[in-house]
């Protein structure tokens, strides 16, 4: 049987499109093996199954890889059929692939660049284009999750939102996502952080304040 | 009841181009707008407020954006022969990963090379043939990208082919030297009415880019 066979996910502690796969997995009671990463000196496991981007995750399935974790996403939702994180009908079907696509087409660059950039001007027209994001996820909360009642392919995907932007924002000295402007979100961001599975798989929040706070001193040293 | 399906496009653009094909595959009856970029209609921006881009596919009053989404989408709901889709979840993944590498990578490119000059230009050009080089590899021996039959990733790249004269053009190369399988591949889908009535000429795009190139100078 298809679903039947050796798993394993290669990643990076901390990263969180190598997280969102990992939520998934756990959330479907799926059995891994999970090999760490090291992104300065790369496997050549790494390196022969995912040659085009070499990047994390790469999830390997009965000896085939898959790259890229939108696609891992739905690949693991296609072949364990329980705990269902994407939706039966075409129409919501569409609408879960377009907004998780936009976390990473939309969100993710903007954020980067709000926090990550050495100029100045760029920093702030960076942090307009976060809140203006951050505001069509805010109208598009409709409930208790993306998902619904329960957590889906687009939580998985916002779970930057919800971990690695406070985290951004306190090693930075940010403020993008308050209550105060995206109170729905906010919440939103409490409840998929301290979902049980979610939250067994989050990193040390110390480590990632660390990690994005080194990022952050090499950009302004490159000034 | 009735499908109401109108499309949101523009004549020369690949992405608009495949969810056409798509909606000819299905056999699929719908009302085309072409959308003046410069100028976007009210309806568009009401349907795609985030991207506030072509194509949307408008079903039923609800809209679908994003061209790999929407020809996900005609292949769900229209599910009667021909599937676009691999009915194997791991080639589904590979050909979902496929167009997505096509999406990150070619426009981009191209965009890069046709904007630039000199020694930049000439870094782009050889970047966007590589590109070209690797979907070729990833073709192998195949006639489809789909195997046997047409799907999903001969849709997401087929059109790319109606730009092959404007990139030539522009880069001063032919693609059929540097990729002579992926050509093949090429004409092989254009051996299907859906692919040859859907691409547009190819002067006609090359005609079309040069008048963009004078616009966007103006500005």
């Amino acid at each position: 049987m298809a679903k039947d066979g050796e798993v394993q996910l290669f990643g990076v502690r901390g990263s969180p499109f190598a997280g969102r796969v990992q939520v998934a997995l756990e959330l479907k009671g799926v059995q891994y093996t999970y090999f760490e990463e090291d992104l300065r000196n790369k496997s050549d496991l790494l390196l022969k199954y995912n040659p085009i981007h070499k990047k994390v995750p790469v999830l390997v399935h009965n000896g085939r890889p898959l790259a890229e974790s939108l696609v891992i996403l739905q690949y693991i939702d296609e072949t364990w059929g329980n705990h269902p994180i994407f939706p039966q009908h075409p129409y919501h079907r569409a609408l879960a692939r377009f907004w998780s696509s936009f976390i990473d087409d939309k969100c993710l660059p903007a954020i980067t660049k709000a926090a990550f950039t050495a100029n100045k001007e760029e920093r702030e027209k960076g942090s307009e284009e976060s809140l203006e994001a951050l505001q069509f996820l805010e109208n598009e909360l409709k409930h208790k999750f993306f998902g619904g009642e329960s957590i889906g392919i687009v939580d998985i995907a916002a779970g930057f939102i919800a971990f690695w932007l406070p985290a951004i924002e306190e090693a930075v000295g940010l403020k993008l996502l308050s209550s105060e402007k995206f109170p729905k979100l906010s919440k939103w961001s409490e409840e998929y952080t301290n979902h049980p599975v979610v939250k067994e798989n989050l990193p040390q929040r110390e480590r990632v304040v660390g990690f994005f706070k080194a990022r952050y001193a090499s950009i302004v040293a490159s000034k | 009841m009735a499908d109401e399906v109108v499309l949101l496009d523009t004549w020369a653009s690949m992405f608009g181009m495949r969810v056409r094909i798509a909606l000819a595959e299905k056999g699929v009856k719908y009302e085309y707008k072409e959308e003046n970029l410069w100028n976007k209609s009210p309806l568009l921006l009401q349907m795609n407020p985030i991207h506030r881009k072509i194509p949307v596919l408008i079903h039923n009053g609800k809209p679908i954006c994003e061209s790999a989404i929407i020809v996900q989408y005609i292949d769900e709901v229209w599910n009667h022969n021909p599937p676009l889709m691999p009915s194997d979840p791991y080639e589904r993944a590979q050909a979902r990963f496929w167009v997505d590498y096509i999406d990150k990578k070619v426009y981009d490119t191209w965009r890069k090379m046709w904007l630039s000059s000199g020694e930049e230009h000439e870094t782009w050009k050889k970047e966007l043939i590589s590109i070209f080089k690797q979907l070729e590899e990833t073709l192998g021996g195949k006639p489809f990208y789909g195997g046997d039959t047409f799907g999903f990733l001969d849709i997401g790249l087929i059109p790319f082919y109606s730009w092959f004269y404007t990139f030539e053009t522009h880069g001063n190369f032919k693609m059929e030297a540097e990729c002579p399988k992926l050509v093949a591949w090429a004409k092989r889908c254009m051996e299907r009415e859906t692919v040859s009535k859907t691409l547009p000429d190819e002067k006609k795009v090359h005609d079309h880019v040069l008048g963009m190139k004078k616009a966007l100078e103006s500005k």
